[in-house]
């Protein structure tokens, strides 16, 4: 499948150069692409579903390598892989509907004994697993004391190539690849969609006479006020101008446009106008499994202002930025520098840059995101609805198997 | 220190007045003659305060003017005057090309400012003459007289529509309506029977220890509001169309009309027929920017660029004016002169030339007729910019000087003693407190420090620049901010000197923030609830390394403090130019709002300033030491004697 592998390799450098901007553009690109490896895939007979997985990973490790800043690329693989797994379960277990639970317990306890690279489980088991780890417990698994290593992710494997596979299971071969592709399909619509879900709850939270606060380019924000407008709201929005990007007068320009009051002040202004605003509203670049923000660079800063003003700060986010990460010093290391042109002339710099004796060496530092810890944060809104910070670990659960938040 | 508060005293209750006389036009002019007299001598006279006994500012029907009723011009023509006024400018002026617009453009702006001399109608003028009786006013009370004194003072004798107005806010708008028939019910001499009345009643009221019994105002309102029920009611969008439409005097205003109109230092600019009235007596044609920002109404937002060349017109029409006080106007205009101390110290220095050159007139007291040009060189700074609170502590040093000088000095005598005590408050309280909060602040510094800066403030340079002599190893992050992008000169000067420097912008400052190990910043003003009050941006580096636990130490000379308390960014402050936002410069691809400027739907806010709340500052570095914010006003309050002083 030589297409399909020129096509990754394509999108990867894209990544690289940083062709694609923003989160959402990235995500579908990512999405088709996995879309079709998936469909070019050879599928043996027997284990269909972790050879699907593994091209996939094969795929999304070089993506994600590719530009592990933008957050968004790994979370549509592993989405994927959900999509794989999930389709692959519901299959077995409509197979093994009749099995013992029990037997495949045992069965679990000698695989892992014999300490098989992918230790095998009986469908039913991974069902079960599924099922705490994905719905919540039922009384009837509580009770009846379901192996606790089915969640542990070193079982990350399908239970596609237990011993009880059977000759029915050979006839489910087209049907798992058909059903991935609908429901990498749907992922695809879900991802599209996101802005007109988020902006439905605009009314909800836009009053009449509202002042907000923006920053940063997002067309979810965008989306948003426009859906409280079309409503008959009227209210004003602060746009930052986003140095030295300057996002912000692009968002300004299309508010305009749509017929909305708003006005540029520069980012050194957000301190002075925080405290006549009545929300602010932005878009995130990724949000990380603790509930913080990974957002346009100088959101934490309106963050902390809004905070010292108690003004809410509410983060739009599709799901495909859910992230199911734990950040770890994410100011430095999900970050990414930008050109020091943007912010200084090098024609007129340039004798500065004379590191020789005598005089000082000059850096630039001019970093593209911003992380807003988590206690900032006063609600998101996610296509799903509106959620609290210290939720959002839950919710990003609901996306992703355990099994493949290390990919 | 009276020349700023004083006005603040009564300025509040003035705005309202001129509400409600918009539209009084009969006793406007009784108003006028009545008032007329006392700024002239008031004002002439200000600071020796025993020269103006309260009543001395009574008022003598003897001396009244006669009422300047005639010309006018509508608004729409004036339009086209300005445009003429700005067409006439000579384009060999050195400014005008620092500017991105052709002088022409004044045409499409609205005209209201212009002096054109187009005679319409004369009904709407009285309207306008009020408004200069309560500016006399305001000029009577500016002088050092207490200001709580004066104010009863003129409450009592005022005619009945002052009266009236002074006595508060309830009865305002019935008389908006009514006024216009007072003139109708009382004559000549009702009023006067009137007057004596009220002189009675100032009398007792002086026996009473200067205190009017609030029932004597009161009452009187009352009566004058009976007096003045039955009448026609006119709509409010009338007079504030006939205030628009306030017009020149006949033959250009005096330099004292300018003088006593002088624009205050806070005035509140979303009160339209003040801002007519500044208007008419300003020296400098601002352009009033359409398109605002509705919540900073009450600040001046000007056209940038069309001044310069309509100043220059009309330089030698302005006679009064010092070319040394002119050009340290037009530097401020033009952006030449910017930051705390260089605008404070340039701005004495051309007073010093204007005292030099000072020569008194005859039959004139220099005391007083200094003090009344050195206003009129103020009011023309003002209105090329707002002055900052330095510049305002300065002013009022200055004032107190002249006012404190002996009269037994001779004038050459006295002028040197001006321009010693000015050259002693330059290097005291502006060069020598720079080299003190330095030694002071060197001492914070150690080796392997990562010191933070924002914008470019002259004081934490030669900290910078003398810790680096010490031979101490440190390195600076210059934060900066659009659109002035004042670190970038900053960070020049460093390297040049061998110092290591990391450049960025204000939205990174979380990102650095990590590797900081102090904060240093510079102030505009610090007042006296401990807000600093500075270059737009220093809150948000204050409040970010407060955040990451940073301490923030922050540089600022004794004379920059003021007793002033204010708590948000937004009461007051200074508007930039706005299309400063909309162009960036050096970045041609960042064009979205091309085209865009006009319309209604976006606004551009450039603020100049912001207020930094005190829990963000660690420490203030300043000539009397290194203290908390707290202890803000105990300085202000302690030195503030010496400082007049010095």
């Amino acid at each position: 499948m030589p297409d399909v592998q020129s096509m990754v390799a394509e999108f990867v450098n894209k990544l690289r150069k940083r062709k694609i901007e923003g989160s959402q553009a990235t995500a579908k690109c990512t999405v088709e692409l996995l879309r079709s490896v998936i469909s070019h895939q050879r599928v043996p007979h027997a284990n269909q579903a972790a050879a699907l997985i593994d091209a996939v990973k094969a795929v999304g490790q070089q993506l994600v390598a590719a530009n592990p800043v933008e957050l968004a690329v790994g979370n549509v693989v592993r989405r994927v892989l959900h999509i794989i797994r999930e389709e692959d379960l519901s299959l077995t277990t409509a197979a093994m509907a009749g099995l013992d639970l029990l037997d495949a317990s045992d069965d679990d306890d000698i695989d892992n004994c014999k300490g098989i690279g992918y230790p095998a489980m009986s469908a039913a088991v991974v069902a079960a697993a599924a099922r705490s780890t994905l719905r919540p417990p039922s009384l009837q698994t509580l009770l009846e004391g379901t192996p606790e290593s089915a969640t542990v992710p070193y079982t990350s494997s399908s239970g596609a190539d237990s011993e009880s596979k059977t000759a029915d299971k050979s006839s489910l071969t087209r049907k798992l690849k058909h059903d991935v592709i609908e429901g990498v399909n749907q992922l695809i619509h879900e991802i599209s969609g996101c802005h007109e879900q988020i902006a439905e709850q605009a009314i909800e939270h836009i009053h009449q006479n509202e002042v907000i606060l923006t920053l940063g380019s997002s067309r979810t924000v965008l989306e948003f006020l426009c859906a409280a407008k079309e409503k008959k709201r009227s209210f004003r929005v602060f746009v930052a101008e986003g140095a030295p990007r300057y996002q912000g007068h692009l968002l300004a320009k299309e508010l305009v446009a749509r017929g909305l009051q708003t006005t540029v002040i520069t980012d050194s202004a957000v301190f002075a106008m925080i405290s006549r605003v009545n929300m602010v509203i932005i878009g995130a670049h990724a949000v990380m499994a603790n509930g913080g923000v990974i957002g346009p660079v100088g959101v934490n800063m309106a963050a902390l202002a809004a905070k010292k003003h108690a003004v809410p700060f509410v983060v739009l986010a599709g799901s495909h930025k859910l992230c199911p990460l734990y950040p770890h010093n994410p100011e430095v290391l999900l970050n990414e520098l930008r050109s020091p042109s943007e912010l200084l002339d090098f024609g007129e710099f340039s004798d500065c840059l004379d590191f020789g004796a005598g005089s000082g060496s000059l850096q630039v530092v001019n970093p593209t995101f911003d992380y807003v810890p988590p206690n900032l944060v006063s609600l998101f809104i996610t296509d799903t609805g509106g959620h609290n910070p210290s939720y959002m670990y839950r919710l990003i659960a609901d996306y992703y198997s355990a099994d493949d938040l290390v990919m | 220190m009276e020349s700023r508060r004083n006005p603040r005293a009564v300025v509040d209750p003035k705005v309202r007045q001129v509400g409600f006389f918009t539209s009084s036009q009969p006793d406007s002019s009784s108003t006028q003659q009545q008032t007329e007299p006392i700024s002239a001598s008031a004002s002439a006279s200000s600071p020796p305060v025993s020269t103006i006994s309260p009543s001395g500012n009574s008022l003598s029907p003897v001396m009244i003017p006669p009422p300047r009723l005639n010309s006018s011009d509508t608004f729409p023509l004036r339009n086209a005057a300005a445009g003429a006024t700005s067409a006439v400018s000579p384009s060999s002026f050195s400014y005008s090309n620092r500017r991105d617009f052709p002088d022409g453009s004044t045409t499409a702006s609205p005209g209201r400012h212009s002096r054109g001399s187009f005679v319409k109608s004369s009904a709407p003028v009285a309207s306008s003459l009020p408004g200069i009786g309560m500016d006399s006013m305001a000029a009577a009370k500016s002088s050092s007289v207490p200001a709580s004194g004066l104010t009863t003072v003129s409450v009592v004798t005022m005619p009945p529509g002052l009266a009236e107005n002074a006595s508060g806010m309830e009865v305002q708008s019935d008389q908006k309506k009514n006024s216009k028939s007072l003139k109708e019910k009382t004559t000549k001499a009702e009023r006067r029977a009137i007057q004596e009345a009220q002189r009675a009643a100032k009398a007792a009221a002086k026996a009473d220890g200067g205190k009017v019994p609030p029932g004597t105002s009161a009452s009187l309102a009352s009566t004058s509001v009976k007096v003045a029920k039955p009448a026609k009611p006119s709509t409010q969008k009338n007079e504030v169309a006939v205030s628009a439409g306030v017009t020149e005097k006949k033959g250009g205003p005096s330099e004292k009309d300018r003088k006593k109109d002088a624009p205050h230092p806070r005035m509140q600019y979303d009160d339209e027929s003040r801002v007519v009235k500044a208007k008419r007596r300003a020296v400098v044609k601002q352009t009033e920017a359409k398109n605002r920002v509705e919540l900073f109404r009450h600040l001046p937002q000007y056209e940038h660029g069309t001044q310069l060349p309509d100043l220059e017109a009309k330089f030698f029409q302005l006679d009064p004016m010092h070319p040394a006080v002119y050009k340290v106007g037009l530097q401020y205009l033009s952006g030449d002169i910017s930051g705390g101390n260089a605008r404070c110290i340039a701005m004495l220095q051309a007073f010093q030339d204007v005292i030099k050159d000072y020569s008194t007139p005859p039959e004139k007291n220099l005391n007083r007729d200094m003090t009344s040009k050195i206003s009129s060189y103020v009011s023309f700074l003002i209105e090329c910019r707002p002055l900052s609170i330095s510049m305002g502590n300065a002013i009022r040093f200055v004032k107190n000087r002249i006012a404190k000088l002996p009269i037994t000095l001779s004038e050459s005598e006295a002028k040197a003693a001006l321009q010693s005590d000015i050259e002693r408050f330059i290097n005291d309280k502006i060069i020598g407190a720079d080299m003190v909060i330095v030694k002071h602040a060197v001492t914070k510094i150690r080796d392997g420090d990562v010191l933070l800066t924002y914008g470019s403030p002259t004081a934490v340079e030669m900290i910078l620049l003398h810790a680096h002599e010490l031979k101490k190893k440190f390195r600076v992050l210059v934060v900066d901010s659009r659109p002035k992008l004042e670190g970038q000169l900053l960070l020049r000067r460093l390297i040049k000197r061998g110092i290591s420097c990391t450049y960025t912008h204000i939205n990174a400052i979380s990102y650095i923030m990590h590797e900081v190990t102090k904060v240093f910043l510079g102030a505009s003003s610090v007042l006296s609830n401990g807000t600093v009050y500075s270059r737009v941006g220093t809150a948000c580096v204050a409040m970010v390394a407060s955040a990451f636990r940073v301490p923030v130490l922050l540089c600022c000379e004794a004379y920059k403090f003021h007793e002033r308390v204010q708590l948000d960014s937004i009461c007051s402050n200074e508007l930039g130019d706005p299309n400063a936002i909309s162009k960036v410069h050096g970045r041609e691809d960042i064009n979205y709002l091309d085209g865009l400027t006009n319309n209604a739907n976006l606004q551009f806010l450039n603020l100049m300033y912001d207020a930094t709340p005190s829990d963000y500052i660690s420490m203030i570095i300043t000539d009397y030491g290194m203290v908390p914010p707290t202890s803000v006003p105990v300085i202000v309050r302690e030195y503030q004697k010496e400082h007049l002083l010095v």
